[in-house]
């Protein structure tokens, strides 16, 4: 279960970016999770939930952007996303690869609500 | 709404730590080596065999990772290598820090392999750096030829897959060759070993390849 962990480490980057006392109004906290990260998106959900609960952060959620896993050909030169899990281009054939995206793990931005700019 | 900009990688600090191991290694030209499997597929017993065809020839270190006990590190000791356990108390794999840490309590210089066994996990090991030059994923023939396609990150991020306990494929469903294409097709330049530790078949290929390795002025 190291989404416990990811979701501390996230915890903490947002703490370094916002003053103690905006806590409470962190709405969204947006994060790139690329397919081959080894992290699932639910469970981190889950973890993140429970931390945030604690630590003020009570309506802060985590907004999961899912990256896919994208590839390019050395060979061939062309680009494409991988349906399954073969690690072959599906234009020439080649296996010499590189994986461009779907190993981010990543915090984007944080989404505050603005006092007097909204009602609540 | 206000928004505040981040852009910042979740394990940056794991990474920048083992960045620093990195370059301590590289210093000292000490080859390290990130173990990982499932639990109980044989990363120490191949450490075993690997210290009775080598000590004599390379200077070896280990750093054990696990969950709960020091009984691997106990193993290791037994062949006069030097070893530092790390107890995760739980946790699912290693960080670049615990390696940190466990480095400043042993003295490594002169040391020419260093292998780091991880704890028993095909899954979370995968993202975190340690600062070692190469992963070695050991799977076993009791698991399946499937594994794989079911554990790709893992077997992408590795150099060498060692499949080990070839002694029981007369009693056990895996198809050697059906294993191999399934790991070369996630990772094409993977480096494949078969080995025993029962029988101590394959295991010195496997040594061949490692003391090319642990080789000074490579
Ligand atoms: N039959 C057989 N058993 C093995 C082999 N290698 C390891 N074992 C056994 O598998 C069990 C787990 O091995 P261990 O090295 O502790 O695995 P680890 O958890 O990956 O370090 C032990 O009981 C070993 O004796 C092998 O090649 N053949
Ligand atoms: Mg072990
Ligand atoms: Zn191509």
């Amino acid at each position: 279960m190291h989404e416990l962990g990811i979701a501390q480490n996230i915890l903490d980057i947002v703490r370094q970016a916002v003053p103690e006392n905006l806590a409470p109004d962190i709405r969204k906290i947006r994060i790139r999770v690329g397919q081959f990260a080894g992290v699932i998106p639910e469970s981190l959900d889950f973890c993140f939930g429970v931390m945030a609960e604690e630590s003020g952060m009570k309506q802060a959620a985590l907004l999961i952007e899912e990256v896919p896993t994208a590839c390019r050909c050395r060979d061939c030169g062309r680009e494409f996303t991988l349906k399954e899990w073969v690690f072959l281009c599906p234009h020439c054939g080649g296996a010499n690869l590189e994986v461009t995206s779907g190993k981010e793990l990543e915090v984007v931005d944080i989404e505050l609500v603005d006092h007097g700019g909204e009602a609540s | 709404m206000s928004i505040i900009t981040v852009e910042r990688k979740v394990l940056e600090k794991n990474d920048q730590i083992a960045e620093r191991n990195r370059r301590f290694f590289r210093d000292r030209g000490i080859f390290v080596l990130n173990l990982v499997s499932s639990p109980g597929a044989g990363k120490t017993s191949i450490l075993e065999r690997t210290f009775e065809r080598m000590r004599d020839s390379c200077r070896m270190a280990v750093i054990e990772g696990d969950v709960q006990t020091d009984l691997d590190a106990q193993r290791v000791a037994e062949y006069q290598v030097p070893v530092v356990q790390i107890v995760t108390m739980g946790g699912c794999h290693l960080e670049a820090g615990l390696v940190a840490d466990a480095m400043g309590k042993m003295d490594l210089d002169g040391t020419d392999l260093l292998f780091i066994e991880n704890v028993g996990n095909l899954v979370c090991p995968s993202g975190y750096d340690l600062g070692e030059d190469l992963k070695v994923v050991v799977l076993s023939t009791t698991e399946g030829d499937d594994k794989p396609l079911k554990y790709p990150a893992m077997f992408r991020n590795a150099s060498v897959l060692i499949i080990n306990k070839t002694d029981l494929i007369p009693y056990v469903n895996c198809r050697l060759d059906v294993l191999r294409d399934n790991a070369l097709k996630i990772n094409p330049d993977l480096r494949i070993f078969e080995v025993s530790c029962q029988t101590g078949a394959g295991i010195d290929a496997w040594c061949e390849w490692l003391g090319g390795k642990g080789a000074r002025g490579q």
